[in-house]
């Protein structure tokens, strides 16, 4: 350790040129590890990542942190996990501690059909080489010895445990990304607003920005919950509803918990982050809204399941409750995907599993990019998928963004 | 949270309601193509502005109401049956 | 008086009480009304805490609840409950608290250490350091920052019986936050007007900055007096509105003092509070100035050592000097001294103002052009550094206590989330809000409005404004006339004593150990926008949300980036506006009351009959008649229907009466098949689709009449396609004449199924001839069953003979009696959804396991049920390619080629020679009662042309591989003779 002096600043504050090969709108994580992997796997540089405020504080940096990939369908489980290797090798990829910790993610389930679907998940996921167990009550009391296996109404059955799994500090892979991506060449410009795509009959020219009209031979959209807006400019109508997902901080106490829990009998997963604060979630309220807030109902749902499954956090407090937007599609899978608009390329519709897919969606949207043809790992993941009718479901729940 | 003012029953919590989606998209005549029902069925203008939308009043009257709410502000400019006419949303603040 | 430092009479404490607690093992004694923190000064106890960081010694800094330092473990019944603010806990006959973040002990703490290390551990330093080698930051360095992590421990004892908690709905015309001078006056203005007001206030008593000046006692006490005697206007305090919701909706958390929290048995209530119009009195808290060592325990905010002296009658030094840049918090310096308390002086580094020429009168020592440039101690505050700012002269001053008061900030965090701007005021050097009057107004010092007689007539004003936006007009409110305010001189903006070459860390964070220099070490690594240095430094991150020194940080980051103040901005204050527990948000629908529970009418009965219960949903229903689990016991059930007669309680199917002249149209458009050829008196199978093409649930309907209908629903899916039915009712068909009722409530239903279902329900009903010529297969029709009208259909899930009777749910119990006396011949038994289900099995038939949400019609062998012609929800959609691929998952049975094995739920099915490729899933198996071993049901890849085909079913869960045979789903009876018999 050197007493931390020389260090310049994480990523160069670039002025924009007037022509790049690839613009990337949003700096969130998806966009810049989209520019990071376009630089060090394809060797392309002459790359332009706007961000319409400071990087890094969307939904990057207002996640509950959870990295997992216990999916059902075949496709997503090699995604996610692909994703998950990245992970694992982030910090030697970077030179930069996003804190990737695989504490392991705990699945309750509460009923003998939700552990039938579990089994088939994990059978499916052992298939493909990916580590999954299913772990008795005993063993869930074990692992987190506040849970109260009877709880009075949904008991506790048993659980899913895919120890690979686990948090990472979500503001510091933002960071690290950048910092990366800005020492392969790649321009990175905060506070700068995308305001138009200029089209050329069906293909996209450039992007119009506060500072002026930026051309592009490729633009990337990462824009999250701002997905339709953005193409709204291009003309485009997406299979997405923006809707808020809420998350919660506790105050900090010293360790009582050791996995990513999510509870099977209501909204509710948590862990407990390296400074001691409960990270913990819930449902998304269920309407169309680009308000990034919180909202009563949902805490007071959430902390209710909270002290039924974990009845010794009652005295523990709430600190603060915030929202971010999601980009809910259809079928609550991710697009990565070009578009009716050639020149368009699309990094969206994550729904509330964005995070966990950074690595994976960077990389494989950069091939994408890089290629001019889908990842093989994300071929599943294209627009035409709806329109065909072979949407990628994990729950079943059809068209409807809200039951997602 | 939204207090929505339901013609029926009065103003009442959002957590009364159940959120049916934008009201702006009509399904289509029973002998349109495929990717019409398509767009219809998995396309929504998402917009960050007023939106037109259902929610129906589970928790009360059973009525589906037709919502006209700005998905930013959460402001809702009119509350209305199911078979009020559409009104133009996509008009300046007012 | 208990304590030494107990000088004065306190406004909230009673001498005649005396209260013992502990501290650290200590034995002391305060007095009813003290809090923890006023108990503690009154002992002279200044070292309360180790900080999060550095485990430097911390002590007690504010006297409310936006204390960064002074956190405690509490011990109570409940176990140890952490990081209570010491500022705010009410103290009690044997409490017993214990500070935090130290070991072993307080004065001796092992991880101070880190203070020394501080030099490498600036902000930050987590990303990027401790990660070589590559595995080391998980095994090693990641424990060692957890164990360290966190504040206090807790450690729940938890009874058997949850402590309540209640959540309590409030509506009024105007909520009032804060019962200062301005909201008194504006709530009693309002109240006036005759409109409903909540008044809502954090502190224990209403009063804000009036508490703290004797002057104002007669105009406060015939305020709350007129308050209090009008019905309309509720004071609610210790009362912290936690956030504003939008719609005029705000939480609120009520703690209840310990007499009424005794009474009422709760500790707090969260209050959903819906208002028509908001006022906004909040206030403004006085901030810290950032210097080498203003951690010290000793340094204390100026006008919390005039709250204590005047709440509590403590004095918190012995000879404090004070560090001010505003007139205002020169109240301090005259109370202290008029209470008897020698000052050692006062810095200030404005070179005149009003408050200072009144200092000099007092014979105080007035250090004017000056600032303090560091603290010497080591526990606690030795002597202060002072610096002329002029650079002559440097020179030290003994004290004890240091009193600091860099200015007033608004608090503006309510009026932020109402949507206010936030517009910088040179004056106050602090922002003020400004809010569009249509959500919400501000008063007093929470918009700038300094000085208690004028923040009372800015209530007042303001007020008067909000009723006329009511409606309401001149009031006849009678607000005294209040004390005036004096002159003030204004205040000088100073965030920080930059004392280069000095040693000594100065914090803008106390509680998170956040640095000035780590402010600034955050700049120069890019880190530069606020939102960037919070993250990077966590500053603001605290429980304390930063409150008094969230904007010292903006300033220092402006500071360094050579920007204004305004232009960095302060945090986005999100909720809650105080830390709240968990029990507080969760109120009473927690543990068994988490979800509602819906019994059947028959619960009890069925209880009595030794049934284990399984909750699917809401319900509760009836799993087997046995409390031991395993096979046997569903497997006698299920062959008492096979080979006798069973029993069955089917009540939670949805049941949707569908009437009107438009009934059949409007179910064909809702069902994928055709219900308009159905005659009255039957019944038909239907299955309804998405509009995206996926099948989304099936069940009987019936024609009870040539315009009535009765449509049932899988359990599962019942709330979901009543709603559907009437989403498509309201918004595509508006003009039909269709009503649709949910009845699911009214019916009780029981399936009476097996070769003697006949005589057993011929025993019970009469009006009706059962006879399969009479009554065949899918019949309907009304009957009077045990006496009672009711309906009969002859439907069967199980595969057997088999009726449902339907009576309504009050005459539940007779009719069921009768048919088990009817049954007691042929040895009826009751079944439980297990059997059921392994019936059902049997049967090919099917649940929400195969309807899942990604099955379509064709997937699940229904094809030829969907009708030609006509329109329908799903129609088009369902015939889109990737909804007809031969390669989907199709429904077939399988069976254990090797009749012993057994199979699992969740077991994926591969070829034998390509065992990584999943082909499908079992989605049902059950041990048969009809067949030798186990029976399953899978969705399979093309799986209607695999019939007879082996494939190997994997559950590398259970490192199981079973050969396994696929045939058609309905493996039992598939002519259904049974049901037709």
């Amino acid at each position: 350790m050197h007493g931390q002096r020389g260090w310049t600043p994480a990523w160069a504050k670039a002025v924009p040129r007037e022509r790049y090969r690839v613009v990337i709108v949003g700096g969130g994580g998806h966009g810049l590890a989209t520019a990071f992997y376009l630089a060090s796997v394809h060797g392309i540089t002459d790359v332009l990542v706007l961000e319409k405020g400071p990087i890094g504080i969307g939904n990057v940096g207002r996640n509950t942190t959870i990295i997992r990939s216990n999916y059902f369908h075949p496709e997503n489980i090699r995604f996610y996990d692909f994703s998950l290797k990245l992970w694992e090798r982030l910090e030697r990829s970077l030179n930069f501690n996003a804190m990737v910790s695989q504490r392991g993610t705990l699945n309750l389930f509460h009923t003998e059909a939700q552990r039938d679907l579990f089994t088939r998940r994990a059978n499916q996921m052992r298939l493909l080489g990916v580590d999954a167990e299913a772990v008795s009550r005993a063993t869930v009391k074990r692992l987190v010895p506040l849970v109260d296996l009877d709880n009075g109404r949904y008991p506790v059955l048993g659980g899913f445990l895919q120890r690979r799994g686990g948090t990472v500090r979500h503001d510091a892979v933002a960071w690290g990304y950048a910092r990366a991506a800005s020492a392969a060449g790649v321009d990175i410009v905060e506070h700068c607003e995308v305001t138009g795509l200029r089209r050329q009959g069906t293909r996209v020219t450039g992007v119009e920005t506060a500072r002026g009209f930026i051309a592009a031979e490729t633009v990337c959209l990462a824009v999250a919950g701002y997905s339709s807006v953005l193409a709204a400019m291009g003309g485009l109508t997406l299979p997405i509803e923006t809707h808020v997902l809420q998350a919660f901080v506790s105050e900090p106490v010293k360790p009582l918990l050791d996995v990513v829990l999510t509870y099977g009998a209501g909204h509710f997963y948590v862990s407990q982050s390296d400074k001691g604060g409960l990270v913990f979630g819930g449902h998304i309220d269920g309407y169309n809204t680009y308000a990034q807030r919180g909202t009563l109902p949902m805490a007071e749902e959430v902390a209710a399941a909270a002290i039924t499954l974990l009845p010794g956090l009652a005295r523990l407090r709430v600190l603060r409750q915030w929202g971010g937007v999601m980009d809910m599609t259809m079928d609550g899978s991710p697009i990565i995907s070009k578009t009716p608009l050639s020149g368009l390329i699309l990094n969206g519709g994550w729904c509330y599993g964005g995070f966990k897919a950074i690595p994976a969606g960077g990389f494989t949207t950069a091939h994408l990019i890089a290629q001019g043809t889908p990842h093989p790992l994300a071929a599943h993941l294209g627009l035409e998928r709806f329109a065909a009718g072979r949407t990628v479901d994990e729950r079943g729940a059809g068209p409807f963004p809200y039951l997602h | 949270m939204l207090r929505i003012a339901c013609p029926w029953c009065g103003e009442r919590d959002e957590t009364e309601f159940r959120y049916r989606g934008d009201a702006s998209r009509r399904r289509p005549e029973a002998d349109a193509a495929q990717d019409t029902f398509s767009a219809y069925v998995y396309e929504r203008d998402n917009c960050c502005d007023w939106h037109t939308e259902w929610w129906l009043h589970v928790g009360g009257c059973r009525k589906l109401l037709k919502i006209v709410r700005h998905t930013l502000t959460h402001e809702i400019r009119s509350v209305s049956g199911a078979e009020a006419p559409d009104s133009p949303v996509r008009q300046a603040d007012p | 008086m208990p304590g030494p430092a107990r000088i004065a009479q306190g406004l909230l404490t009673d001498a005649s009480s005396s209260v013992g607690f502990r501290f650290d093992g200590r034995m002391l004694r305060g007095l009813a009304g003290d809090t923890l923190a006023s108990a503690l000064l009154a002992n002279g106890v200044r070292l309360v805490g180790r900080s999060f960081k550095y485990h430097r010694p911390r002590g007690i800094v504010t006297a409310g609840p936006e204390e960064p330092c002074a956190l405690v473990d509490v011990l109570g019944p409940r176990g140890r409950e952490p990081n209570r603010p010491a500022t705010t806990l009410a103290l009690h006959e044997g409490l017993v608290a214990e500070s935090q973040n130290r070991w072993p002990s307080l004065t001796f703490d092992v991880l101070a250490f880190n203070d020394l290390l501080g030099r490498f551990l600036p902000a930050g330093f987590y990303y990027k350091t401790f990660m070589a080698p590559g595995w080391a930051w998980e095994r090693v360095y990641e424990p060692l920052i957890r164990r360290a992590a966190g504040l206090g421990r807790l450690e729940p004892i938890v009874p058997a019986h949850a402590d309540p908690a209640e959540t309590v709905h409030d509506h009024a015309d105007v909520l009032v936050v804060g019962a200062g001078a301005a909201g008194l006056a504006a709530a009693d203005h309002l109240g006036a007007c005759g409109l409903r007001v909540i008044l809502a206030e954090q502190d224990v008593v209403a009063g804000g900055g009036t508490l703290l000046d004797e002057r104002w006692r007669s105009w406060r006490e015939r305020l709350c007096a007129a308050l209090a005697a009008r019905p309309a206007v509720r004071t609610l305090t210790g009362t912290t509105v936690l956030g504003a919701y939008g719609h005029g909706v705000f939480g609120a958390l009520e703690v209840l003092p310990g007499a009424a929290a005794a009474r009422f048995g709760v500790r707090e209530r969260l209050r959903v509070i819906r208002a028509r119009r908001t006022l906004l009195a909040t206030g403004a808290l006085e901030r810290l100035i950032a210097f080498p060592g203003n951690d010290l325990p000793g340094v204390m905010l100026a006008g919390a050592a005039l709250a204590y002296l005047r709440r509590y009658g403590v004095a918190a030094g012995r000879r404090p000097a004070f560090f001010l840049n505003n007139d205002e918090a020169y109240e301090s310096v005259f109370a202290l001294t008029a209470a008897g308390i020698e000052c050692a002086g006062v810095i200030d580094p404005r070179s005149s103002s009003r408050a200072a020429e009144r200092t000099r009168t007092l014979g105080i020592p007035m250090h004017v052009g000056a600032v303090v440039g560091g603290v010497a101690g080591r526990r606690e505050v030795r002597a202060v550094s002072i610096d002329e700012l002029d650079g002559r002269r440097r020179f030290m001053l003994a004290t004890d206590t240091l009193l600091v008061s860099g200015g007033h900030t608004p608090a503006t965090a309510l009026a932020s989330q109402l949507g206010a701007t936030l517009e910088w005021q040179g004056s106050l050097a602090a922002f003020t809000p400004d809010l569009a009057s249509g959500a919400g107004r501000v008063a007093g010092a929470a918009h700038g409005v300094f000085g208690l007689a004028a923040a009372a007539r800015d209530g007042a004003a303001v007020a008067r404004a909000l009723a006329a936006d009511l409606g309401r007009g001149a009031d006849a409110s009678d607000i005294p006339e209040p004390p005036p305010d004096s002159a003030v001189t204004p205040l000088r903006e100073l965030w920080e004593v930059r004392a280069p070459g000095k040693p000594g860390k100065a914090f803008v964070d106390l509680q998170n150990d956040v640095t000035a220099a780590d402010v600034r070490l955050a700049c120069r690594e890019g880190y530069e926008h606020l939102e960037h240095m919070k993250r990077f430094t966590t500053h603001g991150m605290a429980t304390d949300q930063g409150r008094i020194a969230g904007l010292l940080g903006s300033a220092v980051l402006a500071e360094a980036r050579g920007v204004p103040l305004s232009e960095v901005g302060v945090l986005r204050p999100r909720p809650f506006a105080q830390p709240v527990p968990f029990a507080a948000l969760a109120g009473g629908e927690v543990r068994e009351h988490y979800r509602p529970k819906r019994r059947l009418p028959l619960h009890d009965w069925h209880e009595s009959a030794g049934a284990t219960f399984v909750s699917t949903g809401l319900w509760l229903r009836p799993l087997v008649y046995s409390r031991q689990g395993g096979w046997p016991a569903v497997l006698d059930e299920a062959r008492a229907v096979r080979e006798r007669v069973g029993i069955t309680d089917v009540s939670t199917l949805g049941k949707i009466d569908v009437q009107g002249a438009d009934a059949a149209r409007f179910l064909d458009f809702i069902y994928a098949n055709t219900f308009a050829t159905l005659p009255v008196g039957r019944s038909r199978y239907g299955i309804m689709l998405r509009e995206d093409g996926m099948a989304f649930d099936d069940g009987t309907t019936s024609r009870l009449g040539p315009q009535h209908f009765l449509v049932t629903t899988t359990t599962a899916n019942s709330v979901a396609v009543l709603e559907h039915m009437e989403f498509h009712l309201q918004s595509v068909f508006p003009e039909l004449d269709v009503l649709l009722t949910d009845v699911g409530d009214q019916w009780a239903q029981f399936a009476i199924a097996g070769p003697n279902a006949r005589e057993v329900v011929s025993a019970v009903v009469s009006g009706i001839d059962l006879g399969t010529a009479a009554f065949p297969f899918m019949s309907a029709g009304a009957a009077t069953i045990a006496g009672a009208p009711g309906r009969i259909f002859r439907i069967s899930f199980s595969g057997e003979l088999a009726y449902e009777v339907a009576v309504p749910a009050k005459q539940a119990l007779p009719a069921w009696s009768a048919l088990l006396a009817a049954g007691e011949r042929f040895g009826i038994r009751a079944y439980g959804l297990d059997a059921l289900n392994t019936l059902r099995i049997e049967k090919g038939h099917l649940t929400t396991a195969e309807l899942n949400g990604n099955t379509t019609a064709g997937d699940l062998g229904l094809q030829r049920l969907i009708k030609k012609q006509g329109d329908f929800v799903g129609r088009t959609l369902a015939q889109r390619p990737g909804l007809t691929a031969p390669e989907r998952l199709q429904l077939v049975g399988i069976r254990p080629v090797e009749r012993t094995r057994r199979l699992r739920n969740g077991m994926q099915l591969v070829a034998p020679q390509a065992r990584e490729a999943s082909l499908g899933y079992v989605t049902s198996s059950t041990p048969s009662v009809e067949f030798d071993g186990w029976v399953g049901l899978a969705l399979l890849s093309g799986g209607r042309e695999r019939h007879g085909q082996r494939l190997i079913g994997l559950s590398p869960l259970h490192n199981e591989a079973t050969e396994v045979q696929v045939l058609s789903p309905h493996m039992l009876d598939p002519e259904n003779n049974r049901v037709r018999a």
